[in-house]
């Protein structure tokens, strides 16, 4: 093969372009199939049961439509923590990160209250069972999301860590923030709306 | 040059080191043996040790099959018990699915080749990588451990109810090694996918991407996109297991079906998984070995793209016999049938490629032509019980076992075999013996179509699949299969004996043996630890053979 050579000054290697952002976009399309096979097996449940969900374990609107306003919100406002690091205001992202987290663990927090609250488990018929995997494993990515935000909070104490040009793990964090936001989105219209309806 | 002593990507404080720098570019020639052995993030080693390992698991499946064939020699259960039977069945096709062609075919050619083939010096994401590769031999242990708890036995594709009465424990081991190796595919897809769309060099245009590169991408979506809906899969059957929910118990309001479809959304484009790479390494080797450019190049570049894109339409096919509406069968037939056609438009542009090429029957090339033959028999026979009022007839009988062998093995097996003889060079710098490849190719050609040629038969005749005592009137072709297995069993050693001593001992085989022209053999064999000293230029495509005097001379 004919190659040409060309001097790269890069010291060492070259310079390894950051993909992270990429890989992290894959994956979370990987990652909504795991959720798609939780709602096929809801829809499939859903369709072939006359009385869903079955008398005794209906959802209550309450205390989730709460934490949905809250989490769509939290969406808006990691959002402002990553249009404020872009400017240079750490202090600012600081501050909207705190905020989202916050957001975050009243959100989980809520959750916990509705699963005391519910009068069923985890084994009490089939719909129990989907709606505490679905809505457990959301939990678990908000809990993700929310060591992610954490885990941005730390690092901004190092000086300089995060600046305008150098913000990826804020926007990894924010993006994958997004990401339980759709899901839970879908899973809110699928598990409470329609069964209101 | 001497051997360095520094972290690779780091570069070295001391002047000494900094001598060793060559043309503004930091590189260790090459890994000791111990580096092999240990968390390395280059994605060559990784490559390695996905074949290495994989090949040891092969080996652990093979002996089951050996066990399970020995057992079948004869009608009644007289050689091992009839738990044990199942228990080696299930890890069998568990162990050689999940542990040896998918984690060698994509982990370990992907790994090995695909920077090589882009002119990258690495994968997107070295670290994910080394994870992805260390998730897997804790999945074997644990497959193993199931022994203790008396082996999963139902299966492996594990449907409940089966699953949820037979051997809990040894289950929920099961379940936990699927899911790990599942997550290494995940995560290894996405540094595929990444690496190939970001990161060739930018002189490379796309149609002179080489076709493995294709097939790997087209592998990592359709991994990244079927892989997680197994994951959820098997998180209920875990949570039924252990949680006492019952979303696959059908007293208690749950249904097995659902079970089947979220398996089969995984497992059927689990097939195409472990064949497309095979697909793309039959489309390095042919050319190379035959002397002439692909036939065909975008055709089955995007072949592999169709084939991702239908195959995940084609699950239901394993379902026909579990009560599935007629429109389902007829929807799900057709698809099964046009996955065919991208797969002929590939087997045709390999044996185009062949038509008055100047063949050079190497061990590489022999395993080539012998994987075309084997999938076109294993092919037909998909295509026959892809449609229903067959499949019903032949519904878990041995003809299902000798399809997905043919295919399976006369292909997956084969293809790898193929690359390890076309690319051992490129790893080691020495080449395989070549007479010692001839013995092995001819133990695995009898040994194949002696082992699953009869099956077809005794499927036809109606011998059920998954038992260990059968009905004394199939006893003839069983104690043939059986010959067959140890033959398969026997054609290892050559195989293994070859590379040992090839890999210390073989011929040098210089940088380019074959005076292939795909980038990986630009660099030196084994490559330097950052693969090239500058990055190379592509000026032409990967199978430019004959179209110009200048193709196949290397300046640097």
């Amino acid at each position: 093969m004919t190659v040409v050579t060309a001097h790269e000054d890069h010291g060492g290697h070259e310079a390894h372009p950051d993909l992270r952002v990429w890989g992290l976009l894959t994956f979370l399309i990987s990652e909504s199939l795991m959720f798609g096979g939780f709602f096929a097996t809801y829809l499939f449940f859903r369709g072939s049961t006359e009385v869903w969900p079955p008398e005794g374990t209906e959802v209550e609107l309450f205390v989730p439509t709460i934490n949905t306003i809250i989490l769509v919100s939290s969406s808006f406002v990691i959002h402002f923590g990553d249009m404020a690091i872009k400017k240079g205001n750490v202090w600012g992202m600081r501050f909207w990160y705190l905020v989202t987290a916050i957001m975050g663990a009243v959100f989980l927090a809520g959750q916990v209250y509705e699963y005391q609250n519910l009068g069923y488990g985890l084994t009490t018929n089939v719909f129990a069972n989907c709606f505490y995997i679905m809505t457990g494993f959301h939990g678990l990515h908000v809990f993700i999301g929310l060591l992610l935000i954490l885990g941005v909070l730390w690092r901004s104490r190092r000086p300089g860590h995060y600046s305008a040009t150098k913000h990826i793990g804020i926007e990894m964090a924010e993006i994958y923030w997004h990401f339980v936001d759709i899901i839970w989105i879908i899973l809110f219209t699928l598990v409470y709306i329609l069964n209101i309806l | 040059m001497t051997r360095v002593e520094f972290p690779p990507h780091l570069p070295p404080d001391d002047n000494e080191s900094k001598n060793l720098v060559v043309g503004h570019t930091l590189h260790l020639p090459a890994w000791k043996w111990r580096d092999y052995f240990t968390f390395n993030v280059d994605h060559k080693v990784i490559g390695i040790q996905y074949l290495v390992t994989a090949f040891v698991f092969y080996l652990i499946g093979g002996l089951m099959a050996i066990a399970l064939r020995t057992e079948l020699a004869t009608p009644d259960a007289d050689f091992i018990d009839p738990n044990l039977y199942n228990a080696f069945m299930t890890n069998h096709g568990t162990i050689m699915i999940f542990l040896w062609i998918v984690p060698s075919a994509i982990g370990g050619f992907g790994n090995y080749l695909i920077p090589l083939m882009i002119g990258a010096r690495d994968m997107a994401f070295p670290k994910l990588n080394a994870i992805a590769f260390w998730l897997n031999p804790p999945a074997g242990l644990l497959l193993l451990l199931s022994f203790i708890f008396g082996g999963s036995q139902s299966g492996w594709t594990a449907y409940p109810p089966l699953s949820l009465v037979t051997a809990p424990m040894a289950q929920t081991l099961w379940i936990l090694a699927i899911v790990l190796v599942g997550t290494s595919s995940i995560l290894g897809s996405v540094n595929f996918v990444v690496t190939i769309l970001m990161m060739k060099v930018p002189s490379m245009k796309w149609d002179q991407l080489p076709l493995f590169c294709w097939a790997i991408l087209a592998t990592s979506v359709l991994a990244l996109l079927s892989t997680p809906v197994l994951a959820a899969g098997l998180v209920l059957l875990l949570f039924d297991l252990n949680f006492g929910t019952s979303f696959f118990k059908p007293d208690a309001g749950g249904n097995v079906i659902i079970y089947q479809h979220l398996f089969w959304f995984y497992s059927h484009p689990a097939v195409y998984l472990m064949i497309l790479p095979i697909f793309g390494i039959m489309s390095e080797v042919i050319p190379v070995h035959a002397r002439k450019p692909i036939f065909g190049y975008k055709a089955i570049a995007y072949s592999s793209v169709a084939i991702c894109v239908v195959g995940l339409f084609v699950w239901v096919h394993h379902m026909f016999t579990s009560g599935t509406p007629g429109w389902m069968r007829m929807f799900f037939t057709i698809s099964t049938l046009i996955v065919a056609v991208p797969t002929g438009v590939k087997i045709f542009g390999w044996v185009a490629t062949l038509w008055g090429g100047k063949i050079r029957f190497t061990s590489a090339m022999l395993f080539a032509v012998g994987l075309l033959s084997m999938f076109v028999m294993g092919g037909l026979s998909g295509v026959t019980m892809g449609t229903a009022p067959f499949d019903v007839h032949v519904h878990d009988t041995y003809y299902v076992v000798a399809h997905f062998h043919y295919v399976l093995f006369g292909g997956s097996v084969f293809g790898i075999y193929a690359g390890i003889y076309h690319w051992f060079p490129k790893m080691t710098g020495r080449k395989l013996n070549e007479v010692w490849g001839r013995i092995h190719f001819a133990l695995t050609l009898v040994g194949t179509n002696l082992t699953f040629l009869p099956m077809h038969k005794l499927g036809l005749q109606g011998m059920p699949r998954r038992v260990a005592m059968y009905d004394p009137q199939f006893v003839d072709l069983n104690v043939l299969c059986t010959i067959g297995a140890f033959i398969l069993g026997l054609s290892v050693i050559p195989f293994a004996i070859n590379v040992i001593w090839s890999w210390s001992k073989g011929e040098l085989a210089g940088d380019n043996p074959w005076e292939a022209l795909s980038l990986e053999w630009t660099t030196s064999s084994p490559p330097l630890v950052e693969n090239w000293e500058v990055l190379p230029v592509v000026n032409h495509g990967p199978y430019d053979y004959g179209h110009s005097a200048e193709v196949g001379v290397l300046e640097t």
